[in-house]
């Protein structure tokens, strides 16, 4: 079975159990995409110089990265020298195929849930750079895990920014959970151990835990991110037991240096790609992923409670190349 | 950082022509190769590093490189002037109405920082142009902005217009300006809700609170670490409402920041200001020719020079540069030059501005290691007034004692003291260029 065949049936499948938002944002071009790719395959014949270029190109706009596009254009070129590949469908599935290969590496496909107890307290802590949407995602993913029949608190650990103390309660109420809070300008780390108190107490499922952003080359807010982490693991061992980088999918190839410098700070074990409802594809996390083993788990797709989906890396690169179609319909 | 700089990427190149009696024209392009991959490490998007790459080419290629005896320098150079021509000069006017008030419309992506750099530049006004702004909440959307909003201008001591969430944004403005007149405040700074450029229904929005209260401003608000996707997010905004300048956010980060050229390129609008920081002072006017350095990782030695001038006393360097000629240097003197190096910020950083700092060997992957700083910190605490004046003092039970008081070993208390008398060998040394050869500038890094 062809690649691109598997990923349709493979996302097919996935839809009636992802909700129809999960659609809408990722791949607005669903329904047409097969006859859109056979399009641009009907403008190159060949696969000539132009063709790998354009596919460059599509990928370099999706920031997937300078080294891992030039690495893979390479591979590709070879593998396409070596099975003798004229069809240029058949390039564009091979290079799909090799992104989802990027991104899984050694590991097995299967989509990486978030990290929650059977029983007892799960401690989530949310890390990043200013404006990624933490809070945001918080309050996303408490409605989430309410649905599905948990118990959750928030911990405003946002100290520092004007306003976010609020923003976090609004989303508490908004959602129906309790949200542990001090006064602006308060030591989040006594924040921290209120909260998971209070958690431990009052034998809550979830308590998620909000931080201030902050930029990754100011080590002394970094070092405070690790003081609150420190908190949490002293009084619950095994928390917490999800550390969530927030990454927002316009950002660029800084990306990787945020992954780099949270997971240092606080052992990131998972990523959340917000704001990919817009024109940004995020394609930077393929690197991460690869490079540092931080796997994607959920996407934030819109500004409503609804809008959190987990991630998908084949519904992510099919997702990736709609610019490619994208393109082909302007010139058209 | 991952990224490796212009400079570096045309050693590589350079290293192999450098044999050569003459520059072909494989060889520029070979170069011109490593500037389009450097550009795109930086974040400039690729369409306008290919209309970049081509101009670089055609003077490249052209006489003045080619025949030049140092082709690398060469290049760089003309990449350099290609570069600040194009981000253009430096440009942090604000408009004036002729009949105030003044309108400024704070515009951009969710996140970008617009409330903060609305607070920065009320405060920039006040300071620095003796005005008297209203702050106007027009973010219904998202929770607690109108909150966030107030709060800053509670620490600003200015007034902060607001109708609540339920009210539409179109007459929030409307009244805003209503009231500015009736108050008497000559600017208006309105903080619109953050929004998607394709989000029509919303950017609609934005259109009728122009036409309501025709801004003689409308500043697009970019975070610096925005990737491929800064130029629809320029193009879109610009088209639609026709923006007059730009204000690049968080820029006190470790990003390249090539986003900056391509919004230039792209919507041809200045960028006046930049946000260095979280504190409402933190607003800069935005230096165009440091930016071309820092997207191409050229460090940054004018930032470097200022971060030193706002953090060093300049009478204690002084005395220092004294100590050093009389080799009267203590691990006292030791210690407080680390506290003032500390100062400027992350060791790393500071490193990543120096020129050329990248090219000495061993310095390329140095990580400075900030504990181990401390551990030096520790050590020298750990020791008497005696003996951080006079280490030959130290005998074993001393070291023993330093090490126990640090929770260190021994051996590194050892190693410290050697690396100390090192120190102060070299320092001898350098003093003594120092006063053969006439130092230009006067510039120097204190204990370095």
């Amino acid at each position: 079975m062809s690649f691109f065949k598997k990923l349709k049936e493979k996302f097919n499948k996935q839809s009636e159990e992802v909700s129809e938002k999960f659609k809408e944002g990722l791949t607005k071009t669903r329904d047409s995409f097969a006859s859109k790719m056979n399009d641009l395959v009907a403008k190159y014949r060949s696969v000539d110089e132009e063709f790998f270029e354009e596919l460059e190109e599509v990928l370099i706009s999706a920031d997937v990265g300078v080294q891992t596009v030039m690495d893979l254009m390479e591979e590709l070129e070879m593998e396409v020298k070596r099975r003798n590949i004229k069809d240029t469908a058949l390039v564009t599935e091979v290079i799909s195929e090799k992104l989802v290969e990027i991104y899984y590496g050694q590991d097995n496909e299967e989509i990486e849930k978030l990290n929650i107890q059977e029983d007892g307290l799960s401690v989530v802590l949310f890390v990043g750079v200013n404006g990624v949407g933490k809070t945001t995602t918080i309050g996303k993913l408490a409605h989430r895990l309410k649905e599905e029949g948990k118990t959750v608190m928030l911990a405003a650990g946002d100290t520092f920014r004007a306003g976010a103390i609020e923003q976090l309660e609004v989303w508490g109420e908004r959602v129906g959970v309790e949200v542990i809070k001090h006064s602006e300008g308060s030591d989040p780390a006594a924040v921290m151990y209120d909260a998971v108190q209070a958690a431990k107490s009052r034998g809550v499922d979830v308590l998620l835990c909000d931080t201030a952003g902050r930029l990754q080359n100011k080590v002394n807010l970094m070092n405070e991110l690790t003081k609150v982490k420190r908190v949490i693991t002293r009084e619950v061992p095994d928390a917490p037991h999800e550390v969530l980088l927030v990454l927002d999918a316009t950002t660029g190839q800084n990306a990787m240096s945020q992954a780099k410098t949270f997971s240092q700070a606080t052992d990131v074990t998972g990523i959340v790609l917000s704001k990919l409802d817009g024109t940004a594809k995020g394609g930077i996390v393929l690197a991460i992923r690869n490079e540092l083993s931080i796997p994607v788990k959920y996407v934030g797709l819109g500004e409503k409670v609804t809008d959190l989906q987990p991630f998908d890396a084949h519904a992510f690169v099919y997702g990736l190349f709609s610019n490619l179609v994208d393109n082909q319909q302007k010139e058209e | 950082m991952a990224f490796e700089g212009l400079a570096d990427r045309l050693q590589k190149t350079i290293q192999k022509i450098k044999g050569k009696g003459k520059v072909s024209e494989a060889d520029v392009k070979e170069m011109t190769r490593e500037v389009r991959l450097a550009l795109l490490e930086a974040d400039v998007n690729f369409k306008v590093v290919k209309d970049f790459v081509k101009r670089v080419k055609e003077r490249a290629v052209g006489q003045e490189v080619m025949q030049s005896l140092t082709p690398g320098q060469q290049v760089i150079k003309v990449v350099k002037e290609e570069l600040s021509d194009l981000m253009g000069g430096e440009q942090s006017k604000i408009a004036v109405a002729n009949k105030p008030p003044t309108v400024i419309m704070m515009v951009g992506l969710q996140g970008a920082g617009k409330t903060t750099t609305t607070g920065k530049l009320a405060n920039h006004l006040r300071k620095k142009h003796n005005r008297n702004p209203l702050l106007v909440a027009a973010d219904v959307y998202r929770p607690a902005a109108i909150n966030q909003l107030q709060t800053l201008g509670k620490q600003l001591g200015m007034s902060v217009f607001s109708l609540g969430t339920e009210a539409n944004p179109v007459d929030i403005a409307k009244q805003a300006m209503e009231y500015a007149k009736a108050e008497h405040h000559d600017y208006v700074i309105i903080d619109t809700a953050g929004r998607l450029h394709v989000d029509e229904k919303l950017m609609g929005e934005l259109h009728e609170i122009k036409s309501e209260v025709s801004p003689n401003e409308i500043f697009l608000v970019v975070d610096a670490m925005t990737g491929q996707d800064a130029v629809n997010v320029a193009e879109s905004f610009n088209e639609q409402l026709d923006v007059t300048g730009v204000v690049l956010t968080k820029l006190d980060g470790d990003t390249r920041g090539g986003a900056a050229l391509s919004i230039k390129a792209v919507t041809g609008k200045p960028i006046k200001f930049a946000g260095m920081g979280e504190k409402l002072d933190q607003l800069e006017p935005f230096h165009p020719e440091r930016m071309a350095s820092r997207i191409l990782g050229m460090g940054d030695v004018l930032t470097l020079i200022e971060k030193a001038q706002e953090n060093v006393d300049e009478q204690k360097a002084k005395d220092l540069e004294q100590k050093m000629r009389s080799m009267s240097f203590t691990f006292e003197d030791f210690l407080e030059q680390m506290q003032q190096v500390k100062n400027m910020g992350p060791l790393d950083d500071l490193l990543s501005m120096m020129p050329g700092a990248s090219k000495m060997k061993g310095m390329k992957n140095l990580q400075v290691d900030e504990k181990q700083i401390s551990h030096v910190e520790a050590i020298i605490q750990s020791m008497t007034k005696a003996e951080r004046i006079n280490p030959e003092v130290m005998n074993a039970s001393r070291k023993k004692r330093i090490a126990k008081g640090s929770g260190t070993s021994v051996a590194e208390v050892n190693r410290l003291l050697k690396q100390f008398e090192e120190m102060k060998k070299m320092m001898k040394q350098m003093t003594n260029m120092g006063k053969k050869g006439k130092k230009k500038g006067g510039f120097k890094l204190p204990f370095m």
